[in-house]
């Protein structure tokens, strides 16, 4: 049944999410992707993409659109797909707002206490892992060609990619710009 | 106007307008609350601040729910965390069905195959700032390694790995008082 599904794994996405929304790419690649296949890794690069470029917090964009396109591609009409989407995004929001409504007043007089002080050095340390750990599994051969098959995109594309880094690194350019003028690259190039 | 709408509109408005995630809409959210509005001081402010980045979820939803029970409650939690999160499920819902009828199009293909590696070297870049944000030294550089190569080479699920990150911090602190 998809829409339990849905709110099932967006559920558990939500509720283990620390850290911001490039933490939240593995948790979401890793269930919407790898374990239930709702997208392809190209698809979820372009909505990685779109997310950048759209307003609001990448979860709920990644959320809403893995929504929709898993209905679709289980079969049902765009207004079920709707209702998914819907209900993906809403599955990501209410168990942290549960945990709000109950632990902001006790995190808010311990956020100084040694015990959580130690937990979250370790936890921003994994989480890097975590950020890392998106970018490797999208460097595929579904993003950058296969070298042997198509050598030309390949090069394109990994040209592409070491510019985009020092470009943000480097020159502090700005993501959607930086979209954009990748973008540009690839209607013209290819 | 009542408060309800007015906190409605706030937050609505502060999800429309921060583009490119979570820690890009602080600024606009002090100027909006503090500022503006006036519902909270400064140094509320920061508090919200601290319990966001200490709770699960999505950073800008947490903000808007802690900020929206401060002010009304548990209703109040609700019409903000909705209003921020609103604007994000509209948008990306009309893309969606737009997508569906023009992802197979040559030119949209194109562009697409430019953007994927700019998407990767996108999310990598902040890793290193995060690094130094998080004091890597030498004594626990291979924390995140270990768990990006658990999660990229061998499929472990990130959720096992920020359950072990939680306990053995807490475990680790414990050893060391």
């Amino acid at each position: 049944m998809i829409f339990l599904q849905l709110f099932y794994v967006f559920s558990k996405i939500g509720i283990f999410n620390f850290g911001g929304g490039y933490a939240m790419l593995s948790l979401i690649q890793d269930e919407v992707v790898n374990k239930h296949q709702w997208l392809t890794v190209n698809e979820f690069t372009d909505i990685v993409a779109i997310s950048q470029s759209t307003p609001g917090p990448i979860g709920i964009n990644c959320a809403t659109y893995t929504g929709y396109t898993a209905v679709i591609h289980a079969g049902f009409p765009t207004w079920a797909a709707m209702l998914g989407a819907i209900l993906a995004s809403l599955s990501v929001i209410w168990l942290p707002f549960l945990l709000m409504v109950s632990i902001s007043k006790f995190l808010l007089k311990h956020s100084k206490s040694k015990a959580i002080n130690d937990i979250f050095s370790t936890l921003r340390l994994v989480i890097v892992g975590l950020i890392a750990a998106a970018a490797i599994m999208l460097m595929s051969k579904e993003n950058f060609g296969n070298i042997g098959e198509s050598p030309f995109v390949f090069f394109v594309s990994t040209t592409i990619f070491i510019l985009a880094f020092l470009g943000t690194r480097l020159y502090k350019i700005h993501p959607i710009l930086m979209i954009l003028l990748c973008g540009l690259a690839g209607l013209l190039i290819y | 106007m009542g408060l309800y709408t007015e906190m409605f509109l706030t937050f609505a408005k502060i999800g429309s307008f921060t583009i490119g995630g979570g820690y890009a809409m602080i600024q606009m959210m002090e100027r909006e609350v503090v500022e503006k509005k006036r519902w909270l001081d400064h140094e509320e402010f920061m508090n919200t601040l601290v319990v966001a980045q200490s709770t699960p979820g999505l950073f800008a939803i947490d903000m808007a729910s802690h900020i929206g029970l401060k002010l009304k409650g548990i209703k109040g939690g609700i019409v903000a965390a909705l209003a921020t999160a609103l604007p994000s499920i509209f948008s990306i819902l009309l893309i969606a069905i737009f997508f569906q009828t023009f992802k197979d199009n040559v030119h949209v293909e194109k562009i697409f195959m430019g953007i994927r590696p700019c998407v990767v070297a996108l999310i990598l870049a902040p890793c290193f700032n995060m690094a130094k944000k998080a004091k890597i030294n030498r004594r626990n550089w291979w924390i995140p390694l270990v768990s990006a190569l658990l999660i990229a080479a061998f499929g472990v699920s990130p959720i096992w790995c920020i359950l072990a990150a939680g306990i053995g911090g807490f475990i680790y602190g414990r050893l060391n008082s």
